[in-house]
């Protein structure tokens, strides 16, 4: 007969849960130099599956988790060096792939002969349905779209704000570089063996 | 590649021939399966139910063929799946007229086809003929007509099929709610008014409650009551409502009425490409999105025929059995939560489950809405690092939890108290009523598709089928547990062998054409038996895509096993059946 055991035992995970949850992060205050209990180092351990122990709460927006590299925000355009030359051809293959159809292109032509251009003259996309599924980015030819790590998009009105255009997606090579890392990389090591 | 083409399956369609001359025949190429007749459907389904064995009806739903398909006549098909207690599902098809469509109704010989013939009857407009309660389900009574008709077209109608011209490339850029504003996208059936509306489903609830009420005690019928739970209950899970006929605290009746979170996710997947669908199963069941993932791919690659590179396969395996272990600790502690140990347990299954959706992140890019599959194989490798966290989880972290769980939960006197007998769910009526997964296996019936009909590589794994008893609550719980070191095993081996080598056959396509033809994609889901019932006509989008979802034809069972029980153990019993109301609306 142990009537009352389990019911004990239930209160005792309880307390220690409470007790060890404020111990942890009582040592990494410490350890963190009476500031920031989340530092690169404190996550190191504390978001690893064979150190972590509890769970944490993170003071957002004082302070913020580092996202993975491949994070799926909001899609962003990339232009190398001339933010008036992206790398986009307007081809459009973004737009078909995108199961919202939130793109929105319009392929720009030579003012002189009428031609169309291998560039985009309005480049929307409609953030307000983008469900950042990131099919745009991986299909994209040109490895001229990709997917932001911001998710901070928040507007005071919806019916115009949340219609980016061409001048709110451009964002420098140097962007996704600092952003994704190893596929900067890789991406640059391809471009060297093709030439 | 059709099934006709077996040798056991001509067999079948022989046999079935001689004892019911005229009733069957073989589909045509590229359909699979066996077209019986109307009139001789019940008698042929009840063969096959008692004489030979097909005693789990999987699926039931149809298809609306306006233009006829290679040279059947214009038609409304209906397609059901039925399971021997091994193998691939056997596939009939009933053809009905297009003008009138009706069928008779399957719901008295398996009653899993309630749920699902009120389903095909709600979006199709397919009348089953001998059904007990043929009212719509998943739409209201306020709406008109039935969507999934290919001449059915929404208020905001565009095209019909994904890309859609109308956005690209001409005109100005035009923001999604401008183009639907609001207020002017109801349409009501003719004749219809709010005024004299008064919602049949608690029409029915009175009634019941006044035929129960009479029944026991005409003289004093005001001892049962009837109770709203929902839809804004705490515990229901999502937006569920359960209309309950109570009499003191016990349960005489109990009704799920479903249908909220609908989004006529099967219309959406028509109009989407064949790849737009992917991160659309996403959003069925939000908890195990890579299960949904992975069913969807299988069916699709079934049509296309293509071979998933071993590593692909070994990764999807990953996934799916890392899915499986979040979903059923979650669900474990939402058990505790609903029995009143409040935030706890249910904390201590939020633990892991950060970890693990830390580690889908960091490999597909997204905690929730993944989006990791492709035909073929898988959207990116696991890098190094991935991998190492997995074993880490996998060899370390998710072992220790589960005996956490076990050390914490199972001899624990107030969950046995609550749990042992609650809600029991005998094996014969949980093969009729469809139930599938934990469900279905607590009532000791070992039937778990990874080794029933394999799908991906799981025979080459060393696992055990968990299996209860009693079929109640607490064995619910216990096969749960097990399952979760079960797929530990099954992750521990794939780890250990995950062999290198690329993770997509071919490249990458973003417009993928597929073959002419029908498939039934199958995996053993967390919760149960998810299928995807899809029909190509060769084009860039499906011709039909339906989700048998296996919460919501657990949910279909429910009624039967809250009957005698008291009020506050439905909350229990419905934590322990595991729904997701994302899957049930669909």
């Amino acid at each position: 007969m142990y009537i009352g055991w389990g019911f004990l035992k239930s209160f005792g995970v309880t307390a220690r849960r409470f007790i060890e949850s404020y111990v942890d992060d009582l040592k990494w205050f410490l350890k963190g130099g009476f500031g920031k209990r989340y530092t690169p180092e404190a996550l190191a351990v504390r978001q690893r599956p064979s150190t972590a122990r509890g769970i944490f709460v993170v003071q957002y927006p004082a302070e913020r988790l580092p996202l993975p590299e491949r994070y799926r925000g909001f899609p962003f355009l990339v232009y190398d060096e001339d933010p008036a030359r992206p790398r986009c051809t307007a081809c459009g293959m973004c737009a078909r792939v995108c199961p919202p159809q939130c793109i929105w292109i319009v392929r720009a032509s030579d003012p002189a002969t009428g031609k169309p251009l291998r560039e985009p003259a309005q480049f929307h996309i409609d953030i307000s349905i983008c469900m950042s599924c990131g099919l745009c980015a991986e299909f994209c030819p040109f490895g001229a779209i990709k997917m932001g790590h911001d998710y901070e998009i928040a507007v005071f009105e919806r019916q115009t704000s949340l219609l980016w255009n061409r001048e709110r997606l451009l964002r420098p090579v140097s962007y996704h570089a600092q952003i994704h890392p190893t596929a900067y990389a890789e991406e640059a090591a391809k471009a060297q063996k093709d030439e | 590649m059709s099934e006709t083409t077996h040798p056991e399956a001509d067999a079948l369609i022989a046999h079935l021939q001689e004892r019911f001359p005229g009733a069957v025949q073989p589909s045509p190429a590229p359909f699979t399966g066996l077209i019986v007749a109307r009139e001789h459907l019940v008698d042929v389904a009840t063969h096959l139910r008692d004489e030979l064995g097909y005693r789990y009806l999987a699926s039931v739903t149809g298809v609306d063929y306006p233009q006829g398909m290679d040279g059947l006549a214009p038609r409304f098909e209906v397609v059901y799946h039925l399971c021997q207690a091994s193998g691939a599902p056997l596939t009939l098809h009933v053809h009905a007229s297009r003008e009138d469509p009706a069928v008779p109704s399957l719901a008295p010989l398996f009653p899993s086809a309630v749920v699902q013939e009120r389903e095909a009857w709600d979006l199709l407009g397919i009348r089953f003929e001998g059904h007990p309660d043929l009212r719509r389900i998943l739409l209201w009574e306020g709406f008109d007509g039935h969507p999934l008709r290919k001449d059915w077209h929404e208020v905001y109608y565009e095209e019909d099929h994904k890309p859609f011209e109308s956005r690209y490339p001409a005109g100005e850029p035009v923001q999604a709610e401008s183009r639907t504003p609001l207020g002017n996208n109801l349409r009501y059936p003719e004749g219809w008014s709010f005024e004299d509306w008064r919602p049949m489903v608690d029409v029915w609830g009175y009634q019941a409650h006044d035929a129960v009420a009479q029944e026991d005690n005409p003289d004093f019928p005001l001892e049962r009551v009837v109770l709203n739970m929902g839809p804004h209950h705490p515990s229901t899970h999502g937006v569920l409502r359960l209309l309950v006929t109570l009499e003191g605290e016990t349960i005489r009746r109990l009704e799920p009425v479903v249908g909220f979170l609908h989004r006529c996710h099967d219309k959406i997947g028509e109009r989407n490409t064949w790849l737009g669908n992917m991160p659309y199963t996403d959003r069925l069941d939000y908890v195990c999105s890579m299960s949904n993932n992975l069913g969807y791919a299988i069916a699709v690659e079934k049509l296309l025929g293509v071979e998933v590179p071993p590593r692909a396969e070994y990764i999807r395996v990953i996934m799916a059995e890392f899915t499986r272990f979040m979903n059923h600790i979650i669900d474990i502690g939402f058990t505790g939560n609903d029995l009143g140990i409040y935030f706890t347990a249910m904390l201590m299954g939020m633990e892991e489950r950060e970890l693990i959706l830390d580690l889908f992140e960091r490999v597909s890019g997204s905690r929730m809405m993944c989006n990791y599959m492709r035909f073929g194989g898988v959207a990116h490798d696991m890098d190094e690092e991935a991998v190492a966290l997995a074993r880490e989880l996998a060899f370390e972290r998710l072992p220790r939890a589960v005996d956490k769980v076990d050390a914490y939960f199972t001899d624990n006197e107030i969950f046995r108290a609550r749990s042992v007998g609650v809600g029991v769910l005998p094996p014969e009526m949980a093969v009729a009523y469809g139930c599938t997964g934990p469900l279905l296996r607590g009532s000791g019936v070992p039937y778990d598709l990874r080794r029933a009909d394999p799908y991906s590589v799981y025979d080459q794994f060393d696992f055990d089928v968990v299996v209860g008893q009693n079929g109640d609550v607490y064995d619910r719980y216990l096969v749960r547990l097990g399952e979760m070191r079960q797929s530990l095993r099954i992750l521990q081996q794939a780890l250990d062998r995950l062999p290198d080598g690329p993770v997509m056959a071919g490249k990458k396509q973003a417009l993928v054409k597929v073959p002419a033809g029908e498939s039934y994609g199958r995996i053993e889901a967390p919760k149960g038996e998810l299928a995807y019932y899809v029909v190509s006509d060769g084009g860039t989008n499906p011709y039909r895509y339906h989700v048998r979802a296996p919460s919501f034809v657990n949910l279909g069972v429910l009624g039967e096993i809250c009957k005698g029980h008291l009020i506050g153990d439905v909350v229990i019993i419905l934590a322990s059946v595991d729904i997701t109301l994302g899957e049930v609306d669909r």
